[in-house]
């Protein structure tokens, strides 16, 4: 099994593709940001970015702040922001031209295939440089602005996540709503917007007016600029919770069979009656339920007593070949199958079946819904929770098939500054444990591994699309462990329900490394 | 399985009507030859194929209907009040027909295909959607280019019913100075003032740009999805299965085999018929199966290999002949038979499963200029069914033989077909419906999904309502092909050149 080395070029043999998003991607592109400080520049770029990465096409952010402050280490007040600040000034566009070198590293030796150039980019002149150094390297470019002119937005955003910025020290947090909002007066003078109209007609880019309220797309050029425009045009910023759970216990989980459609045990259904009780005790507003086709969550379901929505594509990952049979049954009849998924379970694909690379793919549009939506309680499956949260968790591929998502417990979802803060609640209801954890792997594979491909697919190329797509992390967004190890099973059996672990993602990371760029 | 919370009309038909939660309606705003009776005819051919039940209300054959013979641009006279009576009358009647359709005949979709152009006329429209619940979303096409317009006036007003054959000369002439009496009172959306609080998309010189607001619900951010990704550059689509297999030869379904000899003679054909028709910029896209990259191999040019492109999956099935599946599984063979587009073969798919499957690559059709789509029958035949607006009864039966090219070009409001047979034998491996003369009585659980078990759960392959839209009844563009014994012989040939209906304005 040969991965194809470097980068894919158009032009040789080696349009073979990483997955169906990416591979539509044939040509790098640059995402340029545009807007005046604290307009959810950052909170785009990041937000983007971690779902380009989760649908497969390899993204990262440059975010131009964090290279300011790497060149001048402590920040004084707004006025290194004037722009008759020549010495400052000068800094300034030495640091973006750092920073489009490492671009362009990412995209032309590292494998990346987007990069999001997280600035303000106000000027004319700055954009101007960033097309030709585009042209130059024949990297599509796409901008991003995004235009607010409601104060209350503006003050919120400095509030959430300005404060916090490494700009500021911790015994200055007063002075810091005036210092910023002077500092967006310095950008004010020289701002000038995209016109669409005239100077900038010809360029490719959508306007993001008051935060979603509306758009202006021009000239989109290709697949993926048309699929970051879909997904820009469904994300909100609304306060809102997301709980993600599995069904209760089921018969089959009680034998250890995976697939199937067995209803709940005894259990399963205190688990559901448990459910009812939590929901009701968090008196969610307008909350939606949604569930798989398959009998369990339904089941689970229809104890709550409330309205709720059946959708196909939340069913469990199909096993294939090895549906309604145990993990033991399947190392018995199907040896190198067991082994090979476990060597790399996210690619793996059940013979006749998924792989929980095919499960992200048919999850997207449950996705793109969510964002779309307000509270939502999302009933399903382990493999199908794992692909959800590992969206929302910004997780890579290779932990992606390993997240501890127990029976009976909920993850609640609350989307704060850059991230999601997790909230695991444990229900006291035991249950069986469906974890597997990736098993010490000695002795690597030696040469190809044909059951990876799909069952009736033949050539080496049919199956690049199973190759393992790199992870950059971005700068200044390296995902903290948010998930975490969870407590043992045994542990939580006879507390009363209980919140075992919250992490605040947002908070810890603002404090480390908050971005505002220069 | 007990009663439920869920209202029996809520139940999902399928995934993209299940998103859709209450009816909506679609009012087109703009001047006459703007495009909108294309958009609204697309739009809604793509909206019944994804499952969306959707029709369009074309104003001008309601007038046609009152008025029946035209005259001259003076009807459209701002100031001629007899006849703006008569265009408000068949506007409210129009509108009725839009209530009962989404009201009574299970329609989740309308399009009301007319100018539109002045604040009364959708103001009157708005508080008649207020009356009934109905989401209201407006798409004004907006177009300055004079070669746009005067190229829409040749293309699909010359031939419109209001002129008739001998006046052919001054129809251009005529159809300016309707526009003219309409730019008099053509208020634009106001997107910064008195519309600023409606859910529209302004589609700006043929989709160079577009202003989207307040965009409400998953429907209609699809339908802003769907728009900004059609485009009306001429092209070419060429479709066509893989050379025969070695399965194909014994009469097997599904699996992976190699060519057949006379496949490989086909991929040869192919490759000169491609080169002789001298395709600017073309793509050549395979599934992930031997059979179509080994006929992509033979054309000596890049391919893309998409595994959405696959065959349907028959499950169980896979691998079986017709023969071995009727004797192995006769109840499945039997329920096949009488619900071919819902029937999904255990462990696999349904022609439903895969439109849905499929919807990436028809936006991806539409985004492209000249592609050649080498896949398998059931695919070919889901794709067929787009473009050619064929209902999910029609879509499992089309006929898309071995070794034949159909040529797609859209042309007005639809797409040419020609078909071309290259001169190589093959297998049929069409099967007819039978005729049933016995309707299956009660529920048939083998449509369910294997490991479902509600009633519920199997909603989503109830059949949609089809409902064909006010003056575009499709034609039978493909229409019966000849048999394959026919062809035989034959030197290419092409055997058959559809063209579609020609255009009618609103008015």
């Amino acid at each position: 099994f040969s991965l194809p080395s470097g980068r894919l070029k158009p032009d040789s043999s080696s349009t073979s593709f990483l997955s169906w998003a990416s591979y539509m991607t044939n040509s790098p592109t640059l995402i340029v940001m545009i807007g005046l400080p604290a307009r959810g520049k950052t909170y785009v770029s990041k937000k983007l970015t971690r779902y380009l990465n989760w649908i497969g096409v390899p993204t990262k952010v440059f975010n131009l702040g964090v290279y300011r402050r790497e060149a001048v280490k402590s920040y004084k007040s707004y006025d290194f922001f004037r722009h008759d600040n020549k010495e400052a000034m000068e800094i300034r566009k030495r640091c973006a031209l750092v920073a489009l070198q490492d671009v362009k590293a990412y995209l032309l030796e590292e494998c990346g295939q987007i990069a999001v150039f997280d600035a303000t980019n106000t000027t004319r002149e700055r954009r101007d440089l960033i097309l030709s150094f585009a042209k130059e390297n024949a990297f599509k470019v796409f901008f991003v602005e995004s235009v607010c002119d409601d104060p209350e937005v503006i003050a919120a955003n400095i509030l959430e996540v300005k404060v916090s910025s490494p700009d500021y020290p911790e015994r200055n947090r007063e002075n810091v709503m005036d210092d910023f909002l002077k500092r967006i007066e310095c950008y004010k003078v020289t701002y000038q917007p995209l016109d669409p109209d005239a100077y900038d007609k010809d360029l490719s880019f959508i306007k993001v007016i008051n935060v979603g309220q509306r758009f202006l797309v021009n000239r989109v050029q290709d697949y993926i600029q048309s699929k970051i425009v879909y997904y820009l045009m469904n994300i909100h910023v609304q306060p809102r919770t997301i709980y993600l759970c599995r069904h209760g216990e089921s018969e089959y989980n009680l034998v250890g069979k995976i697939g199937g459609d067995s209803g709940l045990s005894p259990r399963g259904k205190q688990f559901a009656q448990a459910l009812k009780k939590f929901i009701e005790e968090q008196e969610i507003v307008d909350l939606k339920v949604w569930t798989s086709q398959l009998k369990r969550t339904i089941q689970t379901a229809e104890s709550l007593g409330v309205m709720y929505e059946q959708w196909k594509i939340l069913n469990e990952i199909d096993a294939g070949v090895c549906e309604e049979m145990t993990y033991g049954e399947i190392e018995v009849k199907y040896p190198d199958e067991f082994a090979l998924r476990d060597q790399e379970k996210y690619l793996y694909r059940y013979p006749g079946g998924e792989s929980y690379q095919d499960l992200v793919q048919r999850l997207e549009p449950v996705i793109m819904e969510l964002e779309r939506q307000g509270n939502v309680l999302v009933i399903s499956h382990q493999a199908v929770m794992r692909c959800l949260l590992a969206y929302f968790l910004d997780k890579s591929a290779d932990e992606l098939p390993y997240l501890r998502c127990p029976l009976h417990t909920i993850l609640k979802l609350t989307p704060v500054a850059y991230g999601c803060k997790v909230e695991t609640i444990a229900l006291n209801v035991e249950a069986v444990n469906t974890h597997r954890d990736k098993p010490c792997l000695n002795s690597p594979p030696a040469g190809p591994s044909p059951v990876r491909m799909r069952r009736n697919s033949f050539t080496p190329r049919a199956s690049a699309d199973t190759v393992k797509r790199p992870r950059h992390y971005s700068v200044g967004s390296k995902p903290l462990d948010l998930v975490g190890p969870f407590p043992s099973l045994e542990a939580r059996d006879g507390a009363d329900r209980q919140q075992l672990q919250v992490e605040v993602q947002g908070t810890l990371r603002r404090f480390r490394l908050g971005p505002t760029e220069s």
